[in-house]
């Protein structure tokens, strides 16, 4: 039987009293949310907190918005709940893309995709699309509000800028009106981590010509989730087979994937390379539909 | 809490899971304790509504929201439409999966009476069934989608 150590538990009644909790235990205290990869590591003592702090009740932590160009997505809210979104789906198919393959419909009617992101497993999801997106992230600590670009949220494996004492409030995905977005992932068995995964957001000019681009690479070893090599490559040429094929070498050449079970190096390369390919490609495709999936 | 509609307290340790609750303390073993890695989904519950797999929830977070477990699927009038169908399509073979199987169905079929096959299996996707019986399961959760759209007139 797996059981966690002994801590304790708080029920928190806002992000002020979670924050003042988290002032007042120091790192050994813990939010929880869906749990989903906090309780399992805890029955494995791989984390062992003296505090859990359940945000479950902070309504103001969820919710799916659109205000003044930004879509809004609260860190409380459940990966079922952006699957869900129409709203989250008519901006950003990726996001929809992405949530249909990560875990099981069980498992998303818990989890969060703050703790998501927050847990920074190197084979996370989210933080590929994320970064390919150039979200923002809204941490609050005791001093208030500060914004963390995601593609400088990752500081490493399960490591992220949120402070011992902050709580990561919501996401902001500025709109990007006409762009295009895909998320593509090959996993062993169904709701698997990603062996390797790709995404792509393309916003197209005249001629078909790139003007801006977002790659995400997910469990290929980018600490930072990005493919920026390939982003460089991509801006201001013509979309097309020719040009995603070299920004899919240019991916698999600067990832650093590590062998573990799923996989090999060259292989986990190769998939690199090739789902990069194809989250432009899906991506490109429905920027030239007007960003929608139709 | 309330568990199946009824009122429960108990004084519990924090780390106790809900699965263990359930089971040990209210004794309602319907629910089966499995990989204990939220993979299997043998311990599928519905807390506030929503599947969930009671043993990636502490108890405790349980605390003040409802939990219907396998035992409330029975009615007044007999077995829920799903365990029928389980049980006319042989949709269980040792079992153990059955009751998160069953209490994922019943979500399921609340939510899109119609279901095509390939929901029904997006559905129970987060199920093992170590017999390998999905094809029965689905073929089960299909004759209750049927058997439920007969009972309300649907064509």
């Amino acid at each position: 039987m797996q059981v966690p150590a002994f801590f304790e538990y708080q029920r928190a009644t806002s992000v002020a009293h979670v924050v003042t909790l988290l002032e007042r235990f120091g790192p050994e205290a813990r939010i929880v949310a869906g749990g989903h990869s906090l309780i399992p590591m805890m029955k494995l003592r791989l984390a062992q907190p003296e505090l859990l702090v359940d945000v479950n009740d902070l309504h103001e932590l969820a919710g799916i918005t659109v205000e003044d160009g930004v879509l809004r997505i609260g860190a409380l809210t459940r990966h079922a709940e952006l699957l869900a979104s129409p709203l989250a789906g008519e901006h950003f198919p990726i996001l929809h893309d992405a949530e249909r393959v990560i875990a099981d419909p069980v498992v998303r009617n818990r989890g969060t995709i703050g703790g998501s992101v927050c847990q920074a497993d190197p084979s996370e999801d989210l933080s590929g699309v994320f970064t390919a997106l150039r979200a923002v992230a809204v941490v609050r600590g005791v001093d208030g509000d500060r914004t963390v670009p995601m593609r400088e949220f990752f500081h490493g494996p399960y490591e992220t800028a949120v402070r011992p004492a902050e709580i990561l409030v919501e996401l902001r995905v500025p709109l990007q009106p006409g762009a295009g977005s895909a998320y593509v992932k090959v996993d062993r068995r169904v709701g698997d981590w990603a062996v390797a995964a790709a995404g792509a957001v393309v916003s197209l000019g005249p001629g078909g010509v790139v003007e801006q681009v977002g790659i995400g690479l997910t469990a290929v070893g980018d600490a930072d989730f990005t493919a920026v090599e390939a982003e460089d490559l991509l801006r201001g040429r013509v979309a097309d087979e020719y040009t995603f094929a070299a920004a899919g070498e240019a991916a698999a050449t600067h990832c650093r994937p590590v062998a573990d079970q799923r996989g090999p190096v060259d292989y986990k390369r190769h998939l690199a390379g090739e789902l990069t390919v194809r989250a432009l490609r899906d991506a490109t495709a429905r920027a030239h539909r007007g960003g929608s999936t139709e | 809490m309330t568990v199946n509609g009824v009122e429960q307290v108990r004084d519990i340790e924090p780390r106790l899971l809900l699965v263990h609750l359930l089971r040990d303390e209210l004794r309602l073993t319907g629910t089966h304790w499995g990989c204990d890695t939220s993979n299997c989904g043998a311990c599928t519950v519905w807390m506030d509504g929503l599947p969930v797999k009671s043993c990636t929830v502490l108890a405790v977070m349980a605390d003040g929201r409802s939990v219907r477990t396998v035992e409330d699927l029975e009615g007044p009038f007999g077995l829920d439409q799903v365990q029928q169908s389980f049980m006319d399509c042989h949709g269980l073979q040792c079992g153990f999966c059955t009751p998160g199987m069953l209490m994922t169905a019943r979500k399921l079929l609340d939510d899109n009476p119609d279901p095509t096959d390939t929901e029904i299996r997006e559905a129970i996707s987060g199920q093992i069934c170590r017999c390998t019986g999905y094809r029965n399961i689905v073929a089960a959760i299909r004759h209750a989608a049927d058997a439920e759209a007969a009972g309300r007139g649907d064509t």
